[in-house]
């Protein structure tokens, strides 16, 4: 083969494959049906079934508004204005209801000894300040609250919609700065009394035998019986619970999103509902239920045959020697 | 009575915020407050949408339901406005609302958010229609006026629709159909439990 005519046979060969790639690309560039320019967009309802919401990037400060989607919100309503209104009806009149029926089985436990005219200290000037305190903060935070849930169905018809306004959000007020004085009782509380409050073998036999609400045998107890125990630690474990979410709610999006501010307003509005119940059964024991029994937290001071039935063991072992002493230092009263 | 709704066509959004600006500027909505903005998902990856986002005017609008006060009230166009003098700033119609529409003029410690604002669909609130006190409270109102929200009348792609919920929604079909793609009505199923196929 000759020089120039191998040139000519290379030059050719070129010439063919750039006709080939030069008329092919037109072919390809000629068909915008078969480019999909929505194949890899983002789709409302993948996103949806993927996450629950829907997030962005936005241009403005507020980072909550870059979430364009929640349908969670749905849900939660419907928990607010179905769900936690029959807990709340259910709990709350559900326990008013019992506690009718066991007054008027029952009626008031009396002192079966009668009173013996001497009484001994049981809650010094401290510890009923803290009772107090925190027992008024619970029911103007119980009675806002309850404003929240029920206010709208049962007071705003008898009012007018600026008179129920005015009125809530002086609750909402009160709820929110009330909240610091009842979590401070909380705390107290736990401090104060958890030396007697320590669940032992004495509570089963207490628990056992029904308290001594059932029939007239008083199971013995220490400064604290079953019952009182179980108070405590609804309070404590309940209030610290109620306080938690409580606050999360109170400084709404401090390194919370938006599920956990609706996940904290169903914690605190469950516990608060079953709280409010528990409650009921403490004042109506503390008050109407017992003879005896409230005098303990108003004066501080009880009949000592009211110790003797309701507190045996305490009466034994503490408080004698606690009256001794109180006894020699006449100075200090008890009941202030 | 027409039944107003918002229509965002994301493929045709291209993030220029101008309905964001034009309705800070028609309410003279304080700083701090969006009534309306733009999100764009998947930002910078292939397939990335913009989706201008308000109070979308639901059906059965939860705000309104979970409002401890009845603050609400839906229009006979279909518009949910609500009532600055009976809020008391919970914030519960944030939590429920899914669009996070509603705003507040403060962070909200300690209960003080503030009265809640939100888009009113350039339809004020209840003071008489056009007057100062609605205005101060809740901006223009532009719908009284035969006139419709200033976001969707202002956008340059022609991607946000506000009117009559069939007439826009037939705007987004017919041009489902001849461009032959469409990401959907964004919001309108948990907004109006309906979607739009074409």
């Amino acid at each position: 083969m000759t020089a120039p005519e191998a040139k000519f046979r290379i030059i050719v060969g070129a010439l063919a494959l750039l006709w080939v790639a030069v008329s092919s690309y037109p072919v390809a560039a000629q068909q915008p049906t078969s480019v999909n320019p929505t194949k890899s967009a983002v789709n409302e309802q993948q996103l949806l079934q993927q996450l629950q919401r829907i997030q962005g990037r936005g241009s403005i400060p507020d980072t909550k508004s870059y979430t364009i989607e929640q349908p969670a919100g749905r849900d939660w309503r419907h928990f607010h204005e179905v769900i936690l209104r029959w807990i709340g009806a259910i709990a709350i009149l559900g326990v008013l209801g019992l506690l009718v029926i066991f007054y008027l089985l029952r009626g008031m436990v009396r002192i079966e000894s009668g009173r013996s005219g001497q009484t001994i200290l049981r809650f010094n000037a401290a510890e009923r300040f803290v009772h107090w305190m925190t027992a008024t903060c619970f029911i103007i935070l119980a009675l806002s609250g309850l404003n929240i849930t029920f206010g709208k169905p049962l007071l705003l018809p008898l009012m007018s919609p600026e008179a129920f306004t005015a009125w809530s959000e002086w609750a909402k007020y009160a709820h929110n700065y009330l909240s610091f004085p009842f979590t401070l009782g909380v705390i107290l509380i736990f401090f104060m009394w958890i030396a007697g409050n320590i669940p032992n073998r004495v509570d089963i036999e207490w628990f056992r035998r029904g308290g001594g609400m059932i029939g007239h045998n008083h199971p013995p107890a220490y400064r604290f019986n079953g019952g009182q125990k179980l108070i405590y630690w609804i309070v404590v474990l309940g209030g610290s619970a109620i306080a938690v979410s409580g606050y999360l709610l109170m400084f709404p999006f401090y390194g919370t999103d938006i599920q956990t501010m609706q996940n904290a307003e169903m914690a605190h509005g469950v516990i608060a509902m079953l709280f409010i119940a528990a409650m009921l059964g403490h004042i109506y024991i503390g008050t109407i239920g017992m003879e005896g029994a409230f005098e303990a937290m108003g004066e501080g001071t009880i009949d000592i045959n009211w110790a003797k039935e309701h507190h045996e063991l305490w009466l034994e072992h503490d408080a004698r020697a606690r009256s001794n002493q109180l006894r020699t230092q006449p100075a200090e009263t008890p009941g202030e | 009575m027409a039944r107003m709704k918002f229509l965002c066509d994301a493929d045709r959004c291209i993030e220029c915020n101008a309905c964001v600006t034009a309705c800070k500027n028609e309410h003279e909505v304080p700083w701090g407050i969006n009534r309306r903005r733009v999100v764009t998902i998947n930002d910078g990856k292939p397939g990335e949408r913009s989706v201008s986002m308000a109070c979308m005017h639901c059906t059965d609008a939860p705000c309104q339901a979970v409002c401890p006060v009845d603050a609400f009230y839906t229009t006979a166009d279909g518009v949910v406005l609500h009532s600055k003098d009976i809020c008391i700033g919970c914030g519960y119609c944030f939590y429920a609302c899914p669009f996070g529409a509603p705003q507040y003029p403060r962070i909200g410690n300690f209960g003080s958010r503030g009265k809640m604002d939100k888009c009113t669909y350039c339809a004020g609130g209840p003071e008489p229609d056009g007057s100062m006190a609605e205005y101060e409270k809740y901006g223009a109102n532009r719908l009284a006026e035969g006139k419709l929200p200033l976001c969707a009348e202002m956008c340059s792609t022609r991607s946000l629709l506000a009117g009559d919920g069939e007439i826009i929604a037939q705007i987004y079909k017919e041009r489902v159909i001849k461009r032959g793609y469409g990401s959907g009505a964004w919001g309108w199923k948990t907004a109006y439990r309906e979607t739009i196929t074409s």
